[in-house]
């Protein structure tokens, strides 16, 4: 049938033109096709794939401003910024992140904490974030680096400013520290419309000034307009709009008084707190043990981290700030001032002490801490010896409520202020407070042992100094403060930060007298921390206290020896000098401490002698080594 | 003196075709200047270069008679299938496909040869049996068509095989292949594609889906044509102007001097420069049919029909490719793409089709 068809060559040629011309149909149908699409890209479409083309190539890149430095009251810096290069690894664009890792240790060295760490980061950051793998490259790791880098996509040597601190543990607590910016801080950002200036930025203050004050601290964040290739590299700027650094801080510490008093602990824990009695700055904030914040900058390694947080020392916690002790017989001299202030006590009562007292209508009775007592006692001497049969008394005669009422406005039960975060605000009972909190009535036992400071009363030391500055400065309250002044990152101007003071309390002059007296005569011969004035050219105020750790039976004598270590008493002491002219007051504790006279005391003298003196201490012998006798 | 020299020189060259093969060719320098960055001639030269031979080459082939081009139809498509088993057997592997031949002192990729080497021995096969096409002869075509073809797609490389594909088919239907057949074999086709779909490598399947979603993967193998296809749209009706197409100078655009070229050009050209393509590629073709349609005998019909056809299949397979209603398949932009190799046969295929157009006269007298 086809063959037949064809025989005839003008048949053929006819047949083989007809084909052609379909073909030829076909083909104009076919590029008709591509016109129009063409026209519907480039005349319809245009403005969407304009659209596309312009975000393709330009790309808007955050400047991120430097963070304002730290410095001490004296301009010594606590926290600098230094640039460095880090190399960095985006998780999307490697196959195999911890083969890739393995080979780049063939070429720098990558450190086991340097896995763990970005492990860590791995775990708590989304994949397209760019993490450090190493920080601080030297000079050759960033050429061995560069010679080898088709080797390793999706690493990127970046150079990156870094948070410092000099000064490694000391003032710790105070300063805080920066670290990379997690979920909950994203939600914080958010939550105060700041997104926009931390594009770019991934680390945030986290803790202390760094963190209170992130707002000074952080400075406003540039853009910069850039074409870029389809590789993301930069190739050139459109337009750019600087970014403003963020304001210098000057804080109220003392970075040498700071590490006199650090050191002073030796090897005890605890906290201590020195204020200028007269404006609250705070001259030392110490916490020990302390950390350092240096390991949180580029992202705590895991076992770093456990370390620190599983310690049963607890080195994280503030205890100047969240310990809340009772206050034992620190508090003896306020409660002295209320017993004057509220016309309880003269000056001249005295009683007569046999070593406890007796609750009416109570067997049980309580004991004073010297067994057979004082002797005969007035308000000076109860104060220089801490008799604690006085003030069962007293205590009972005020009655809970007017403790509370007298109390409070000295700070006790409520938080200072302090313009870093985490404070706790301790525990000034009343009667209406064990009522709502334990659906209780408030015994009148319950009164006596508050009296000594003990009982449901529990106080910061932070708390304590506050209320040693308000003896100290004639009986004006003060709000304790880290920042004194902020330097304006444009104009370089130092503004101070105002005083923050209270409303003078209503004492009068000679009831403050008469304590402030027996105050001094707690560190002459006679007193309970002569260790703490001994050959001293000033003269220091100050009173001991011992906070239990342990519960005790009631007729159980303590016996140091036989309690465990951790067991041991809590030592206390507050203090202010030179006592005719006060420039610091301060609370100190020593958990485990023992008496504050043998253990506290010292520690306070080393602070008075390098803050007044500027005399530093001379290598001594250790804490509460000298057997002696006090509460 | 001079009008014997051009009368030499110009005797075999067909005007109106020439014509427009040059200007295609000059656009192709100035769109592969800018692909190349702009700023650098080494590109343009190399290409100039590739221009010079393969112009060269299509003076020589169109100087050749259709009779002698007929008697190299059977020694070529031997060499070519005998080199197509070589690289099954000993070719180097490149990128994953085995298509080239180390023969000592140069590679070649003798699937290049077969793209003008088929549609001869088609051509030549048809005019042998001339005095009466059986359904026999039809299927000795189909086997000598489908040796090659399955070599090619075994490499593996669909698109040139598809076009070779094409470039034969279009010799057997135009040698008159009853409809009834090509409709029946079309319906065959369409009913096994669920087959040859299993017999696809993965990364053709992922280039047909890719087609219908690209977003689908926009960073791996729908790139391309997103990329490609946001150029030619964001040049607009008049373009960004050459030299200054940001998706093609940025580096948006993938193998933006070969493959990729047209959305270099439509970025910066527009669709006015498009259509002053698609005009060009249209007298090329137009002019092809014209020769194929007053040729003398049936091996020079089939001949320039076929390779006219293949042209226009090359231009039509790679403009839908890089606007996105066509697969990615390795396909370059005749006369304009950057590269020697296909440059050089698609001249040749056009020398053959001036042979054809110059020598009937003295064949039909």
């Amino acid at each position: 049938m086809v063959g037949q068809a064809l025989r005839d060559p003008r048949r053929e040629l006819t047949v083989f033109r007809s084909r052609l011309t379909v073909a030829g149909l076909v083909a104009l149908a076919c590029i008709g096709v591509l016109a129009s699409r063409f026209v519907w890209l480039q005349v319809i479409q245009r403005e969407h794939y304009h659209t596309l083309a312009e975000a393709n190539r330009i790309s808007v890149v955050p400047v991120v401003p430097n963070r304002g430095i730290i410095v001490d009251r004296h301009g010594e810096v606590l926290a600098a910024n230094y640039s460095a290069y880090t190399l960095e690894i985006t998780p999307s664009k490697v196959a195999h992140v911890d083969r890739a890792i393995d080979e780049l240790a063939t070429v720098i060295e990558v450190s086991a904490r340097d896995r763990r760490r970005f492990k860590r980061l791995q775990e708590e950051s989304k994949n397209f974030e760019s993490l450090p793998i190493r920080t601080r490259l030297t000079e050759q790791e960033v050429a061995r680096f560069a010679v080898n880098r088709f080797r390793f996509p999706g690493f990127e040597i970046k150079a990156r400013l870094f948070r410092s601190y000099p000064h490694g543990e000391v003032a710790s607590h105070a300063i805080g520290y920066i670290g990379r910016i997690n979920e909950a801080d994203v939600r914080r950002i958010d939550a105060a419309g700041l997104s926009t200036n931390y594009k770019g930025t991934d680390h945030i203050g986290k803790l202390g000034i760094e963190g209170a004050y992130e707002r000074e601290l952080h400075g406003t964040t540039g853009s910069e307009q850039v074409e870029i290739d389809a590789g993301g590299r930069a190739i050139r700027a459109l337009s750019r709009s600087e970014p403003q650094s963020g304001n210098n801080l000057q804080v109220t510490l003392d970075i040498k008084l700071q590490r006199v008093a650090e050191e002073a602990f030796q090897d005890y824990r605890g906290a201590l707190v020195a204020l200028d009695p007269k404006t609250g700055d705070v001259l030392a904030l110490v916490s020990r043990p302390g950390f350092d914040p240096n390991l949180f900058v580029d992202g705590i390694d895991p076992v770093n981290w456990d370390a620190l947080n599983n310690s049963p020392d607890k080195p994280l916690n503030n205890r100047a700030l969240r310990g809340q002790y009772p206050p034992g017989s620190t508090i003896k001299p306020f409660m002295a001032l209320a017993a004057l202030h509220t016309g309880k006590r003269t000056p001249e009562f005295t009683i007569s002490d046999p070593g406890h007292w007796m609750l009416p209508g109570v067997s049980r009775p309580f004991r004073d801490w010297k067994a057979g007592g004082h002797g005969m006692v007035n308000l000076h001497k109860s104060v220089v010896v801490s008799c604690d049969t006085y003030y069962y008394g007293l205590a009972n005669d005020l009655g809970v409520d007017a403790i509370h009422r007298f109390m409070t406005p000295l700070g006790f039960g409520a938080k200072t202020g302090i313009d870093i975060d985490g404070e706790l605000p301790g525990l000034q009972p009343s009667s209406e407070w064990k009522w709502n909190r334990f659906k209780q009535k408030w015994y009148a036992g319950d009164t006596i042992s508050v009296g000594i400071g003990q009982g449901y009363w529990l106080a910061t030391p932070l708390q304590l100094a506050a209320a040693v500055a308000t003896l100290a400065n004639g009986g004006t309250p003060v709000k304790p403060r880290l920042v004194r002044a902020v330097q304006d990152a444009r104009t370089q101007e130092l503004r101070e930060l105002p005083v923050r003071t209270g409303e003078a309390l209503p004492f009068k002059p000679e009831h403050l007298a008469l304590v402030r007296a027996a105050m001094v005569d707690v560190t002459r011969p006679g007193g309970t921390a002569v260790r703490a004035a001994q050959g001293a050219p000033y003269l220091v105020a100050g009173k001991t206290g011992t906070a239990q750790v342990v519960g005790m039976k009631a007729g159980e004598k303590y016996d140091e020896r036989k309690v465990k270590e951790r067991h041991r008493d809590h030592a206390l002491f507050i203090a202010y000098a030179p006592a005719d002219d006060p420039k610091v007051a301060l609370a100190l504790l020593v958990e485990n401490g023992g008496h504050g006279g043998s253990t506290a005391a010292p520690i306070a003298r080393e602070v008075f002698d390098y803050a007044l003196l500027g005399k530093r201490p001379e290598r001594k012998q250790k804490l509460g080594d000298e057997e002696a006798e006090s509460d | 003196m001079i009008s014997r020299l051009f009368d030499v020189i110009a005797r075999r060259i067909d005007g109106p075709l020439m014509v427009a093969l040059v200007l295609c060719l000059a656009l192709g320098l100035t769109v592969v200047y800018s692909a190349s960055g702009g700023g650098s001639f080494d590109r343009v030269l190399g290409q100039a270069r590739n221009m010079a031979v393969a112009i060269a080459a299509l003076w020589v082939v169109a100087n050749i008679p259709p009779q002698a081009l007929m008697r190299l139809a059977v020694p070529a498509y031997a060499a070519g299938l005998a080199l197509l088993v070589g690289v099954a057997l000993f070719g180097e592997v490149r990128n994953g496909a085995r298509r080239w031949l180390n023969l000592g002192f140069t590679t070649i990729q003798p699937s290049e040869i077969m793209k003008i080497a088929v549609p001869l021995m088609l051509a030549w096969y048809f005019q042998r049996h001339e005095e009466g096409l059986r359904l026999r002869d039809y299927a000795v075509a189909v086997v000598l068509l489908a040796l090659p073809v399955g070599l090619i797609l075994r490499q593996p490389d669909l698109g040139t095989g598809l076009l070779i594909f094409a470039s034969g088919f279009f010799v057997i239907f135009l040698a008159g292949l009853s409809w009834k057949l090509i409709f029946g074999l079309g319906a065959a086709g369409l009913a096994s594609l669920p087959v040859l779909w299993g017999l696809l490598h993965d990364y053709q399947r992922r280039r047909v889906l890719t087609l219908l979603d690209p977003m689908e993967d926009p960073l791996g193998a729908g790139y391309h044509i997103i990329q490609s296809t946001i150029a030619i749209g964001s040049g607009g009706v008049l373009g960004k102007g050459w030299l200054n197409g940001t998706q093609a100078q940025l580096d948006f655009v993938p193998e933006r001097s070969t493959d990729f070229i047209l959305a270099v050009y439509g970025e910066e050209f527009g669709l006015a420069g498009i259509g002053l393509l698609l005009v060009l590629y249209l007298v090329v073709i137009g002019r092809g049919l014209m020769i194929a349609a007053n040729a003398s005998t049936l091996f020079a019909r089939l001949t320039a029909g076929a390779v006219t056809l293949t042209f226009f299949i090359y231009a039509f397979v790679n403009m839908g490719m890089v606007s996105g209603i066509l697969p990615v398949v390795g396909v370059p932009l005749p006369l304009i793409s950057y590269g020697g190799t296909a440059l050089l046969t698609m001249l040749v295929g056009f020398g053959i089709l001036m042979s054809i157009s110059t020598h009937k006269q003295l064949v039909s007298s």
